[in-house]
């Protein structure tokens, strides 16, 4: 008997793991690539959005939501963040960033993910369902400043699931890249303008050229490799390192450029050009005279924090904060991330700070949601409200860019997932201290 | 003719700092929100808020339809406008330093953060020690030097620092001379220690005060002894005994929250106000009890171990404990949107507009002890008001104007306008620089004398 009970337990819990599919009614929908849907409904059936509109019947054995007075918006992704591979960041025995090397594709963030870290629901909280989580806070080789150029591959990550392995939802998105900087010249990034100290502008030139020419050796290695590989060339030894570059050379892996001032664009915008691999441009801090350059080669762009200082003392005070729209206006593609861990959650204010000085509304929400989606390569699956994506999306009472609005519900891939976290139960706990 | 042009100049000084403002929503936060609202302003102080004020004759009227008028923001923790670092590291009580003698009213960030609605800072020494340096709050009057930035009236303060930052050049965590220059250890490496040196500093002061104050006694009464040598480093905390002085302290866990609370008890004295404080909702009864304000960060979080259990309800929970409470920025980009820093605490913990508001208006001027003449919109208080295109609260809000004193020290408009002026300006100068330069004298001359 005792078995038994154990057995129908085991059913259960079975159920309910699996339990992925949802009739959300009642419920005000912003698909964010159609019209709002006013009382519209959403049917998730088995973790896939299988009907949107007003007349959605229920299915047996489906369970039912109803969303009377909420907005229903798609789950926000954070385009850049180092979740999952950082904890404490004063804590190096809690980081795993910045490896040790030149050139590192062979690295996967993806399987460094710690399914267990607090940061996780506590970005969930914000209403963010999907991060791309990086193998380099982009300080070059730790904070003494190595040379890392190749970081290791970025992955698009469910913020739900058991393993690493389940909340994976794109692991190879993006390959991570530090684009060759001169140091000497001041400027927001103080790891750049402290590994520049002491350095003449001469000594930054030749650095900068020779690191320039190591990555035209590399991938030149890994053409050749490529080759060697096709022809299944006798004594041909498989490489890891080369083998994992394999989509970057061939243009189906974005390389993910980090790249803060106009003249690292243009070099690397010079550079995708001449290697011919696809590449994303991060965390620009200006865009200069880019804006057709970008907009000509088709290449999007994953923008860092709005809510920051202007780059140089004489800049505008609202420089960082127009800049998305400059970007909008060249006719640029773009999205938000914060490359970081700690203000992950924070991505929806900067998508509104921007909106605040002059991007539009509806774009600042694309900017987080479907935009960042088909930049990484997921636009068929997330960052939208339509049939046959994954299921993922918040419940609020209102505008999910706005601090002020409660995310209510959430859902990821037709699960509902709980919005508690660290903050929510040491808030509990102390609220009932007598 | 004389008395008409001396009463001319009379009523336009008076004009400057005169005006109305109208048709705005007002956000009060001390007496609720007023819809088409109007404030006037008369000699820099606010003369009547309320519904159907006109202007005085000659008066300029400002038109805020669809506009948000609020009182302007203040900062306890602020480090902007310190010229080089803001921290004297050197020993483990540095409380002879003053951050007044360093203020830099040149610090491009000042202009940032007015044109964030920043009108109040409290300008901080650093954390590196467990006594720190003397404190001064300012008014961000941009373009004024540093004496006339000073918040007249506003009573100085000290900071203190508790737990990781005081403690690690007793315990860097390279270890020592591991990487980088050999670092010289110094007491204290831990939190026993730095309980230590603040309770031996103030049994000093004490020893000290009571000098004094038999020297005063007996020269009193017509004795004829020596003074005490004056001691630069004891006599702050004097101040502090004799409630002169704030106490502003850096703290992040709730056992050296607690601690600091026993020392000040144990030798009478307050502390004004816990800086950062993120575990403060674990002691928030012990904190209202003494009396002292926490201004706290948000949403900062898990940068090092002793942040590891802060939590964004951090505010929240402390004010319905019954804890003054404001929201700081202790940085040059935070302190430009601390109204949007206010927002976050309505979602994390349930706090009403109102409350949200305070805690960046009248509850920092509450802790520095400023609040009779800023901090909310009332009348007989200073005009320091800024004017937003939508509800400060909102994400997709700025501020349009900003005022400290009734003087306009921010105008958006004025900033675009000016733009392709300076850019022209910067470009001439670019352009001068970029030709070669032809030295009158010839050859190398531009050298200065060797010795």
């Amino acid at each position: 008997m005792k078995k038994l009970f154990g057995l129908v337990f085991c059913a259960v819990g079975l159920f309910a793991a699996e339990n992925n599919s949802v009739l959300i009614r009642n419920v005000t929908v912003h698909p964010v690539t159609g019209p709002v849907v006013e009382n519209g409904s959403v049917l998730v059936v088995d973790g896939k959005i299988e009907e949107v509109g007003h007349k959605t019947s229920a299915r047996s054995g489906v369970r039912v939501v109803d969303g009377k007075g909420l907005h229903l918006y798609p789950g926000m992704i954070n385009a850049a963040t180092n979740v999952g591979l950082s904890e404490i960041s004063a804590i190096r025995d809690s980081v795993d960033l910045d490896e040790i090397g030149e050139f590192n594709p062979q690295l996967r963030a993806e399987i460094a993910f710690n399914p267990s870290s607090e940061h996780i629901p506590v970005v969930r909280a914000a209403g963010i369902t999907s991060v791309i989580t990086l193998p380099s806070d982009g300080s070059r080789g730790g904070r003494a400043g190595g040379g890392s150029i190749i970081t290791g591959q970025g992955a698009l990550m469910h913020l739900d699931g058991w393993t690493w392995e389940e909340m994976a939802v794109r692991p190879m998105a993006v390959m991570e890249m530090l684009f060759p900087e001169m140091r000497a010249g001041g400027g927001r990034n103080p790891f750049a303008a402290a590994a520049g100290a002491g350095r003449s502008l001469q000594e930054e030139e030749r650095q900068y050229h020779a690191e320039l020419s190591h990555i035209s050796d590399f991938l030149e290695d890994v053409r050749r490799y490529k080759k060697a590989k096709d022809a299944k060339a006798p004594g041909f030894e498989r490489d890891l390192k080369l083998e994992a570059m394999l989509g970057v050379i061939d243009g189906t892996e974005p390389l993910f450029v980090r790249a803060e001032r106009e003249r690292m664009i243009k070099d690397a915008i010079a550079f995708s050009d001449k290697e011919k691999v696809k590449i994303i441009i991060a965390d620009p801090h200006e865009i200069g005279g880019m804006g057709p350059e970008l907009k000509k080669h088709n290449i999007p762009v994953v923008l860092g924090k709005v809510l920051a200082l202007p780059e140089h003392d004489d800049d505008a005070y609202d420089d960082p904060y127009t800049l998305p729209d400059k970007f909008y206006k060249a006719g640029v593609k773009f999205c938000f991330g914060t490359f970081d861990v700690e203000f992950a959650r924070n991505v929806p204010f900067e998508a509104a700070q921007a909106a605040a000085f002059g991007l539009p509304k509806d774009e600042a929400l694309k900017a987080v949601t479907i935009n960042s989606a088909e930049i990484l390569g997921v636009g068929s699956q997330i960052g939208s409200i339509e049939k046959g994506k994954m299921g993922d999306f918040i419940l609020t009472d209102g505008d999910p860019l706005e601090a002020r609005t409660n995310i209510k519900q959430m859902f990821i891939a037709g699960k509902e997932v709980s919005l508690e976290s660290r903050h929510t139960r040491e808030y509990e706990k102390w609220l009932k201290r007598p | 003719m004389r008395k008409i042009l001396l009463l001319l100049a009379a009523v336009f000084s008076l004009n400057a700092q005169t005006f109305l403002i109208r048709n705005a929503t007002i956000l009060t936060v001390t007496k609720g929100t007023i819809e088409n609202g109007s404030v006037l302003v008369e000699n820099g102080k606010i003369a009547a808020v309320g519904k159907n004020i006109s202007a005085p004759t000659g008066a300029p009227v400002i038109d805020g339809t669809g506009q948000f008028l609020m009182p302007g923001i203040i900062d306890c923790h602020s480090h902007t406008a310190i010229e080089g670092g803001v921290n004297e590291g050197s020993v483990s009580d540095s409380s002879m330093v003053n951050i007044k003698d360093v203020l830099n009213p040149t610090d491009i960030n000042i202009y940032r953060a007015l044109a964030g609605g920043l009108t109040v800072s409290n300008v901080l020494h650093g954390s590196a020690n467990a006594i720190g340096g003397q404190t001064i709050v300012v008014k961000l009057r941009w373009g004024k030097n540093a004496q006339q930035m000073i918040f007249e009236g506003a009573k100085p303060g000290i900071k203190f620092a508790l737990g990781e930052n005081p403690k690690r050049q007793g315990y860097p965590p390279q270890g020592f001379g591991l990487t980088g220059p050999t670092v010289e250890r110094r007491y204290p490496g831990t939190r026993m220690g730095v309980e230590d040196v603040i309770r031996e500093s103030f049994n000093e002061a004490k020893i000290y005060q009571a000098q004094w104050e038999e020297y005063k006694t007996k020269t009193a009464r017509g004795e004829k002894v020596i003074a005490p040598r004056k001691d630069l480093r004891l006599e702050p905390l004097v101040e502090v005994l004799n409630g002169q002085r704030f106490v502003h302290a850096h703290c992040y866990r709730a056992d050296e929250i607690l601690m600091l609370l026993r020392i000040a008890d144990d030798m009478g004295f307050k502390i004004r106000t816990l800086q950062h404080v993120l575990e403060g909702y674990k002691v928030a009864k012990e904190i209202a009890a003494h009396g002292a304000g926490a201004s706290t960060f948000t949403d900062w979080w898990s940068y090092k171990i002793e942040a590891y259990d802060a939590t964004p309800y951090n505010a929240a929970l402390m004010a319905k404990k019954g804890v003054l409470v404001s929201l700081n920025s202790d940085s040059d980009e935070l302190q430009r949107h601390l109204n949007l820093e206010a927002a976050k605490v309505m979602r994390y913990g349930g706090m009403s507009q109102d409350e949200a508001l305070a805690m960046v208006t009248i509850n920092p001027a509450k802790q520095l002890g400023i609040d009779n003449s800023v901090g909310s919109i009332e009348v007989g208080k200073s005009a320091d008001l800024v004017l937003f295109d939508q509800h400060p609260l909102s994400g997709y809000s700025k501020p349009l104007k900003v005022w400290i004193d009734g003087n306009q020290y921010f105008d958006r408009m004025k900033d675009l306008e000016a733009r392709a002026d300076f850019e022209k300006k910067k470009k001439a100068l670019l352009d001068k620089e970029a030709t070669p330069a032809r030295s009158p004298r010839g050859g190398a001359a531009t050298e200065g004398p060797s010795q």
